[in-house]
């Protein structure tokens, strides 16, 4: 036991580092045979999508790039400004009592499956506002966006509280004691000493929607444009991803091969993402 | 007993003003009778030291002169703290206004995680001082108050926190007076530093007399007899002996007194 | 003493900043509050597009193209088969990294290289562990749609969250533990088996069942491993084809029929359902095991 143990142990530790090898020589073998039919320069320039055409297709990342951009920007502009405030609310303001009993909550709202949230994008969000902006299409950018704002509000508000939760009280205390209101002492002293912790949160959250399928699969739509137009049809990597594997793209044709080199974009950007949330978070860490 | 180092003047106590007058001050942390029927008279341009063994509630009462104290969950208070004739705890009383005439230095240096010029143009800028010009100055001279602007007045915008702990605690000292208060709270200010930083601290509060009516808790006797006009003795959330330093140290009137700055026990 | 600052104007000036602090505060307040209000609101569709629908005859029926009769056995058997194959797969894996790194590892620039690889693998999309289950096992080993092929897939995806969840439980055992069992000439191995694991036990659980509650509500790895959602019988070995919930619901939300959005909503109910049993297990264990120490 003594001596097997370790081994065995080390042997589940090697199952991670397997995973993410698998994931990187997955996609770099079949985003090789891809880019043997496809060259590399049309796929980063061409500014078309048209990988269902077989005569006269074209295999330009750029719209799907753009679909998935749009859609997390319009993500973030409600998970980041609601999520902080929440952050701030809960660290600066609320009293023991109130945070205990609105943390699970927003657990909840974080544990609830993303094709809830898809589902409750086009059948409600998406009528919803088609009441107020009369051109918007039944398929858009603009619902699923902000649904996915809603499902990683928690995400922001939770890691950001940490962050300023850790801001020392003794801080604080001299702040509120030269006569700063709670407001001015959170954003003018809390905000700014926690700011490394926060940010990194934004990042992670813009990983987080760039990474996020179902919502924008099932109401995004499949038009792949280079728009920045949120009342369109749109689609994101992700989505176009669900709608290749959903249908049948017979294995070894060149759109089955695209998906991997979609996926391996994709994994970029959110790898990047992560890896500049970890710098922040580590390179600017306060010292306190 | 303990041999006066310095020689003190206190004027006839009708002729000074009172800065703050308590009256039966009780409070409970919950069900904790912290402090009991507190009667206290701080006079102006004076230094008050409050001693007592840990616990005895010293803290608390220099905390509750600027309301910090409500930042403890469950606190009760009943009785009164007048500031200059007004009751700190009206509800009209707005604390942020009252701490900007009361001003706090705190047990363990706390300077913001901010430069050392940002540090003391905190407080003037978030009450409305906006002219760089004047930001200038206020620093300068709250540099020079704290006696530390010789120290650094070729970095300021370095961050405070490359500063040693005593000369973050003048820092601390000198963005209170950026606000130019009338009082000055300190709580246990020298605990957290070194002897020849606490001397310097020392120094600065006799300097700092001339100007403004200084509190400060202390556990340090010496400190307090070194230091300080008037000397209240606190025990087990009560006043034991309010009295001027000199005859308290040495001629107290309770028994309990003579036990603690004897040594006995605390 | 020459005065710089104007403590009347201080004063003025105070208005205003204490009218912009209450102005903060309520909507500081309300941005806490939205959450919770969107919350509500999606619960209050779901369930009132359930009513009606949501029936014994839906918990025992097999998919239909009426959705009348459409029902959710297939997918909610299914679920509960992926269950049963990732929760012992993951805890065994997961646990286990756990271990070799708070216990046996020493801090090197290889264990650090592993942590490192675990915090960025909880950060990759969902949807491309599909695009490794699709390659490495439904093609590679030929597992096809098969309830193991999706098991495999959906254990390697929630294993950062068991091994993240599990290493803070470790951490969390007091040392002293460990030195009193050391003290009585345990070995190593039997100190973490029989002092330090059951100590860990309530928080290793905690959250694995909420690692487990992820699996169970993921979609996207399963549609690119090319699960079906039309399927009329249960698995009987896990080398079967099989559906699970959230396959089925995102197929009836994109069906164009009014009705079937009834059906998917009865669906999500279901799997709803499923999920706050899981989650109320763990919040169980918590609670009952909380302060041991």
């Amino acid at each position: 036991m003594e001596k097997i143990m370790p081994k065995l142990l080390l042997l589940t530790a090697a199952v991670s580092m397997f995973t993410t090898l698998g994931i990187v020589f997955t996609l770099l073998f079949e985003t090789f045979t891809f880019f043997s039919r496809v060259s590399i320069v049309e796929f980063l320039t061409a500014k078309e999508w048209l990988p269902w055409n077989e005569k006269s297709g074209s295999f330009g990342i750029a719209p799907l790039v753009t679909g998935t951009l749009l859609t997390t920007a319009i993500a973030m502009l409600v998970a980041i400004p609601v999520g902080l405030a929440s952050a701030i609310y809960l660290s600066e303001y609320a009293t023991e009592r109130t945070r205990k009993i609105i943390k699970p909550i927003l657990e909840v709202l974080a544990g609830i499956p993303t094709i809830v949230y898809g589902f409750f994008a086009l059948t409600f969000v998406t009528p919803l506002l088609q009441k107020i902006i009369p051109g918007l299409e039944v398929f858009n950018a603009l619902s699923p966006g902000l649904v996915m704002g809603i499902m990683i509000i928690p995400m922001v508000a939770s890691l950001s509280e940490d962050a300023m939760s850790s801001v020392p009280n003794a801080i604080r205390e001299g702040a509120l004691g030269l006569g700063s209101t709670k407001l001015e002492t959170a954003v003018k002293i809390v905000l700014p000493a926690a700011a490394s912790g926060v940010i990194a949160s934004f990042v992670l959250a813009i990983s987080r929607a760039i990474g996020e399928t179902m919502i924008v699969a099932v109401a995004g739509g499949s038009s792949p444009v280079l728009t920045f137009d949120v009342t369109q049809s749109i689609q994101t990597m992700t989505a176009y991803i669900v709608q290749v594997t959903t249908g049948d793209a017979g294995y070894g044709t060149t759109i089955y091969y695209s998906i991997y080199a979609v996926g391996m974009t994709l994994f970029v950007f959110t790898l990047a993402m992560n890896l500049l949330a970890q710098y922040i978070s580590r390179r600017f860490r306060e010292e306190y | 007993m303990l041999t006066m180092v310095k020689e003190k003047t206190i004027a006839p106590t009708e002729e000074k003003a009172v800065v703050y007058r308590t009256k039966e001050l009780n409070l409970w942390y919950g069900e904790h009778h912290a402090l009991k029927n507190i009667e206290l008279d701080i006079y102006e341009n004076e230094v008050t030291a409050i001693i007592g063994p840990s616990g005895c509630g010293k803290s608390t009462y220099i905390k509750t002169l600027n309301r910090m104290i409500e930042l403890v969950p469950n606190v009760r208070t009943s009785g009164e703290i007048t500031y200059r004739g007004r009751n700190i705890f009206d509800p009209t009383y707005r604390v942020e206004e009252l701490r900007t005439q009361v001003g706090m230095v705190f047990q363990k240096p706390n300077p913001f995680p901010k430069s050392i010029y940002e540090n003391v143009a905190y407080g003037p800028r978030i009450h409305g001082i906006r002219d760089k010009k004047i930001l200038d100055e206020i620093v300068e001279k709250s540099l020079r108050g704290a006696a530390i602007w010789d120290e650094v007045k070729d970095r300021l915008h370095e961050n405070a926190y490359g500063l040693s702990g005593g000369q973050q605690q003048r820092l601390c000292i000198a963005r209170c007076l950026a606000i130019e208060p009338d009082v000055i709270l300190m709580d246990e200010p020298t605990s957290a530093l070194d002897p020849i930083s606490t001397l310097k601290v020392e120094e600065l509060i006799e300097e700092l007399k001339k100007n403004y009516s200084i509190i400060i808790v202390t556990h340090n006797m010496q400190q307090a007899a070194r230091i300080s006009d008037r000397t209240a003795f606190f025990l087990n959330g009560e006043v034991v002996e309010f009295a001027e330093t000199d005859q308290l140290f040495s001629t107290p009137a309770d028994k309990r007194t003579e036990d603690y700055i004897t040594g006995r026990f605390g | 003493m020459k005065r710089l600052v104007d403590h009347s104007e201080v004063i003025q000036h105070m208005n205003g900043r204490l009218v912009k602090n209450n102005i903060f505060k309520l909507l500081f307040f309300f941005a806490t509050v939205f959450g919770l209000i969107i919350l509500v609101v999606l619960l209050y569709r779901v369930f009132t597009q359930a009513t009606g629908w949501l029936n014994i005859d839906f918990l025992q029926n097999f998919p239909s193209r009426i959705p009348e009769r459409a029902g959710i056995k297939a997918a909610l058997v299914g679920s509960i088969w992926l269950m049963a194959m990732v929760a012992p797969l993951s805890l065994f894996l997961g646990v286990g990294t756990a271990i070799y790194l708070e216990e046996y590892a020493k801090k090197s620039r290889f264990t650090d290289f592993i942590q490192t690889n675990i915090s960025n693998l909880a950060g990759v999309p969902s949807i491309v562990f599909g695009l490794l289950g699709l390659t490495v096992f439904a093609r590679g080993m030929e597992l096809g749609r098969s309830v193991l092929a999706a098991g495999l897939t959906m254990s390697l995806l929630v294993l950062p969250v068991i091994v993240v969840a599990s290493q803070e439980a470790l951490r969390a055992v007091p040392n002293q533990l460990r030195e009193a069992s050391y003290g009585m000439g345990a070995t190593k191995w039997q100190t973490i088996y029989r002092v330090v694991l059951p100590a860990a036990v309530p928080g290793i659980l905690t959250g694995s069942i909420l690692a487990l509650s992820r699996a169970i509500g993921e979609t996207a790895p399963l549609i690119v491993l090319g699960i079906p959602t039309f399927i009329a019988y249960l698995p009987k070995s896990v080398f079967d084809t099989f559906t699970v919930m959230p396959m089925q619901i995102y197929n009836w939300t994109g069906r164009p029929q009014e009705e079937f959005q009834h059906v998917a909503a009865a669906g999500i109910v279901v799997l709803l359902v499923l999920l706050v049993m899981l989650n109320s297990i763990a919040i169980w264990i918590r609670n009952k095991f909380q302060k041991r120490f």
